[in-house]
């Protein structure tokens, strides 16, 4: 079957890998980097025939429906439901979620 | 009595119409096939006790006149539909037990409808699979075993595998790149991926919200375009579903093919297609043919580029749908020594290899010095299918393809090579990009006795020719062989 | 690009021993969106709630969830586009701004990066230094306005090792006024604030209410040599009232100087202010700086904005402050100070003009700013909550205008209707403030303050000046109710001068 499947021209590097997954906040051992990097470098060479197409004066499409956003009324005709919103929650306590201490 | 789950949807619909047998009986009957079949594992969630109760209440419905298009049909629901009181998961570990407040809005219509409910679905993690081999709770078995368990494709396995093992009248699934088709084609069911915008997806867990959109999966042409008349439907609540009347799409099944122009693609005979797929596909065009369509050859140039721009629009839009699952407001927190920590040890323990990946590339292919390269170069990309697609109308009404490069394959046979994984939707991914629906129809074996489906692709909205061109292929191709029973 | 061509005039230099240094000043200001409900879901916006209770399951981020777009939210950035002198993109698009915060539910920010609603403008300043001196307009150039999405509060002390999060404000709509670098003093920014704060206002499109928190801004800080090339900035996140806005800007450039005069470079980070210490300090460094993967939200359309649509925006528009200063100029014969401060706030200018009606321009602007405005400013008072309306003052003008009272009593009583004890007529009745006109009253006062002091009036005729002396000792017999004109009259004949 059809597969062309190349090194990346600018693969990602160990350093990228620990940067991409600090951004996605993600936990990567440092053994592991090395390994992730090659397995994305594997799928962004397979994706970088992307380049062979012309895309000269070509708009990008950003969704599948040619339509302008609807718009709503101002009304409110939501919220006040504390207890749906924090049903779920790992911890809440007096109305708050309780999350771990996001300052110093 | 007859063995009631071997019915169609439209027949049980009749069936109980007639007052041939009750809904409870039908979902009796249908909670006995899922209880048997848990070597499929098809559903992470049952709802029997619920689901029975759904069927008295439909009964009595019945009883007093009011009957819906679902009334009283016992159905799955993938689990990615969020559904009020009942644990929803996106075959993943990372929602843990949440439990929504809220139904989705594909859901809440068929609940109206009178559908009953069995169970959610499994499917691959956050619908992101061709194999299925990605849940959370293990893969789903195609009920078409031959000497090994064989994979029913994915992300919509869960549904596809009930169907075609008759533990459900049908089932909603989703599609991403392929997510209906490609499961329905490797399980001898018809599954539709509607126009983007038709089916709301509010309450819908996203994976890349401009190609996600629901559909069913269903055992005939005729019991999809019921579901998907129900399932269907402008919803405000969601500002891309398109407001346009759902037609009577069920009318369209029968209805003449005589001078429809059917198009054949020259670009989807890729290199190193199974004899058997060409084959079919050549079979297709003479059924086609036969029943008095134009056949015409048509040209989609970029359709090479579809996959790699689909590998790029996904990921980076998944990256970003998958940042609310952070462990602070619902599902799986792991603490760690202070925030960060907590984040990160819940998002990797939370989600799985092939989500992890996603995320990464995703990640990677929107940041800073990549964006202009990668993704915005594939939205452009997009433009151009999209433009292949618009040229290619010009000339024909409806499109015949073959539904995916391959019949059902062995579990854990290709989860080591992603790419190799990620050509399952080849055939089925343009019209995700394109925003086209697209239908897959079971049209034959191949030469081990596995199924194979063929695609019919329709213009933005035209869902009637599409089901209209399905209904004379499955016609034609007269598909009635089902899997052997052997997981009772 | 960064381009800062003009020049601080030379009174506004910083001169150190290596010589002169100007600020170079960009402001991002976010003003909250005056709307009922958010601008992607349909929750309430009010301030105080208990907590969590002004929350969708689309504002909590909750699987499947999705955003739709608030038409008035729109409609007030166009307005506010026209209010800033913009160009108004009938094409925008909202992007997802992509960071993990514990107040961010989504994981994302929807915010316009891309293409804002509101392109280039420019509102012209004027400057007013510590003693009140009024200095040269400056333009200030407008970079773009786009709508935002709020985040949610984090309580840190509730919990000594946890926070708590409440979402109520997570979600609501705010309009991010960028600005170019065009501000060269800490006076120009906090004018440039003021102004953006009347326009809004005027338009109705936010309350600028500071101490609440519905207009911030984040300030961007570097210095150079008075026309050389540009400074590395910092940016001085959230600062939310027009004193700290100054000390902000003063501290953080003197700081750069320090550094830069100590052989050290500026590093590019985002910093905060702490309003005790009147300091600035890091919140996050350039190597900890977001890659924020901005990209078009693909849960949300384009927004296509019909021209008939801003047209009827555009036709709609109140009267903005610079025009209707002009007005109060030309139509009240105003001095300027009087009009610029008058309608530096839309309620204040509305308040004066209920006083002026039908009455003297200048009596009721004095009145307004001096009286009203002092006692305002004295109590810490918004107008709007002051228990005396436009219509009250103006009865007190009238008061004057009739002679029932004296300008001088007017004040008392004016003090006393501030404080609430009622009308002016109810407190002129009450206490018998009522003016002395009866020339028999009066010139029977008159004679026995002479009488009294007949010495002194012997001196009078020689020392005119003495006059005053006997208009107070009168004013002082009448309790102040004696009208001075008539006062100055009789004792002018008596004293024979």
């Amino acid at each position: 079957m059809a597969q062309e499947k190349s090194k990346p021209k600018n693969g990602v590097t160990a350093k990228d890998v620990k940067k991409i997954a600090k951004l996605s906040r993600l936990h990567v051992e440092a053994d592991r980097l090395e390994p992730i990097a090659e397995d994305l470098n594997g799928i962004l060479g397979w994706i970088e025939q992307l380049a062979e197409v012309d895309v000269e004066g070509v708009e990008p499409m950003t969704s599948a429906v040619d339509m302008a956003a609807p718009l709503r009324a101002d009304n409110v005709s939501d919220g006040g439901k504390r207890d749906d919103v924090l049903k779920n929650a790992p911890k809440s306590d007096d109305g708050f979620f309780v999350v771990p201490r996001s300052v110093e | 009595m007859t063995d009631l789950t071997k019915m169609t949807l439209s027949g049980a619909l009749d069936g109980m119409a007639k007052g041939e047998f009750s809904s409870v009986e039908l979902t009796q009957a249908h909670i006995d096939a899922c209880k048997a079949s848990t070597k499929l594992n098809a559903f992470i969630t049952d709802t029997h006790d619920l689901a029975l109760e759904q069927a008295k209440a439909s009964d009595a419905r019945r009883a007093s006149g009011t009957v819906g298009k679902l009334e009283g049909a016992p159905l799955g629901i993938k689990d990615l539909f969020c559904t009020e009181g009942v644990k929803t998961t996106a075959g993943s570990k990372i929602l843990g037990d949440f439990t929504p407040t809220y139904e989705s809005t594909v859901s809440a219509n068929m609940k109206a409808d009178g559908m009953v409910m069995l169970g959610k679905l499994n499917l691959d993690e956050f619908a992101m699979g061709s194999s299925n081999e990605t849940s959370a709770f293990g893969p789903v078995i195609n009920p078409w075993r031959k000497d090994e368990d064989l994979v029913p494709g994915g992300s919509s396995g869960g549904s596809a595998s009930a169907v075609a093992a008759d533990l459900c009248l049908g089932a909603t699934a989703t599609d991403t790149g392929g997510s209906i088709r490609q499961p329905a084609s490797f399980t001898g069911t018809v599954g539709i991926k509607p126009t983007y915008g038709r089916c709301s997806r509010w309450g819908t867990v996203a994976f890349a919200s401009s190609l996600d959109q629901a559909g069913p999966i269903a055992k005939t042409v005729k019991d999809s375009a019921i579901l998907l008349e129900s399932m269907a439907g402008y919803d405000a609540k969601d500002s891309t579903s398109i407001n346009a009347d759902v037609p009577d799409w069920s009318a369209s099944c029968g209805q003449s093919v005589k001078g429809m122009r059917i198009g054949i693609p020259k670009e989807y005979a890729i290199d190193g297609m199974p004899a058997d797929i060409q084959a079919l596909w050549d079979q297709g065009i003479e059924w086609m043919k036969a029943a008095g369509a134009e056949i015409v050859p048509i040209t989609l140039p970029h359709t090479k580029y579809a996959l790699p721009a689909y590998y790029v629009v996904a990921p980076a839009e998944a990256s970003s749908n998958l940042a609310r699952y952070d462990g602070m407001r619902y599902g799986l927190r792991v603490d760690g020594k202070d925030l960060t920590e907590t984040y990160e040890l819940t998002r990797t323990e939370g989600f799985g290899d092939e989500v992890r990946r996603r995320i990464m590339i995703g990640t990677y292919v929107l940041s800073a010095g990549y964006y202009d390269a990668y993704y915005l170069r594939a939205q452009k990309v997009r433009t151009r299918i999209v433009q292949d697609f618009e040229n290619a109308w010009e000339t024909c009404d409806a499109i015949l393809t073959p539904t995916a490069p391959s019949a059902a394959f062995a579990v854990g046979r290709k989860v080591s090579d992603p790419v190799q994984m990620y050509l399952n939707d080849i055939f089925t991914v343009t019209t995700n990009l394109a925003g086209l629906p697209g239908i897959s129809v079971p049209a034959g074996l191949d030469k081990n006795g596995l199924p194979l489906g063929l695609q019919i692709i329709g213009r933005a909205m035209d869902e009637a020719t599409v089901f209209k061109a399905a209904a004379a292929l499955e016609d034609a191709a007269g598909f009635k062989a089902k899997p052997e029973k052997w997981w009772v | 690009m960064f381009i800062a061509p003009r020049v601080a005039d030379e009174k506004d230099w910083i001169v150190t021993d290596t010589g002169p240094w100007e600020i170079i000043i960009g402001l991002e200001v976010h003003a909250q969106v005056a709307s009922k409900s958010k601008l992607f879901s349909g929750s309430a916006t009010g301030y105080g709630s208990a907590p969590n209770t002004q929350v969708s399951l689309v504002d909590a981020g909750m699987p499947g969830m999705l955003p739709v777009v608030n038409e008035f939210c729109i409609e007030q950035a166009v307005k506010t586009g026209y209010g800033l002198n913009a160009k108004i993109n009938l094409f925008s698009r909202f992007d997802r701004k992509n960071y993990f915060y514990v107040d961010l539910p989504q994981g994302y920010q929807i915010s316009q990066f891309e293409h804002p609603i509101v392109g280039e403008g420019e509102i012209e300043i004027l400057p007013i230094d510590g003693d009140g001196n009024v200095g040269e307009p400056v333009t200030v150039g407008i970079e773009r306005l786009h709508l935002e999405q709020d985040a949610g509060k984090s309580v840190h002390d509730l919990s000594p090792d946890e926070t708590y999060v409440d979402l109520n404000r997570c979600g609501v709509a705010l309009m991010e006024i960028v600005s170019k670098p065009d501000m060269r003093t800490p006076e120009e920014a906090s004018a440039y604030v003021e102004k953006l704060r009347g326009i809004v206002r005027a338009l109705g499109t936010c309350d600028g209410d500071m101490e609440k928190g519905n207009l911030r801004a984040d300030v961007n800080v570097s210095v150079r040599r008075p026309g050389g090339e540009l400074g590395t900035r910092c940016e001085i996140k959230n600062v939310n009232s027009m004193r700290f806005i100054r000390q902000a800007i003063n501290f953080e450039a003197r700081r750069h100087i320090d550094i830069i005069e100590a052989g050290g470079e500026i590093d590019q980070e985002t910093r905060l202010f702490d309003s005790v210490k009147g300091e600035t300090r890091t919140m996050r460094s350039k190597e900890d700086a977001h890659d924020y993967r901005y990209f078009p939200d693909p849960d949300l359309l384009p927004i296509k904005l019909e021209q008939s649509f801003v047209d009827k925006i555009k036709a709609n528009l109140p009267e903005m402050p610079d025009v209707r200063k002009a007005r109060f100029m030309s139509d009240y014969g105003l001095p300027e100070y009087d009009a610029r401060i008058l309608t530096s706030d839309k309620t204040k200018a509305d308040f004066y003009e209920v006083v002026a009606k039908g009455r003297d321009p200048k009596i009721a602007s004095n009145w307004t700013m001096v009286e009203f405005f002092g006692a305002l400013n004295k109590s810490g008072l918004e107008l709007e909550d002051s228990l005396v309306s436009a219509d009250a003052l103006g009865c007190l003008i009238d008061r004057i205008l009739d002679d029932t009272i004296s300008g001088k009593i007017a004040k008392g009583v004016f003090e006393k209707m501030f404080a609430g004890e009622g009308t002016a007529d109810e407190i002129i009745e009450r206490d018998g403030l009522k003016q002395v006109t009866d020339m028999g009253t009066i010139e029977a006062m008159v004679d026995k303050v002479i009488a009294d002091n007949a010495g002194q009036a012997e001196k009078a005729k020689e020392n005119p000046k003495l006059l005053g002396f006997f208009v107070g000792q009168v004013m002082k017999a009448s309790q102040g109710k004696a009208n001075p004109q008539a006062v100055n009259k009789i004792l002018r004949e008596k004293l024979g001068l």
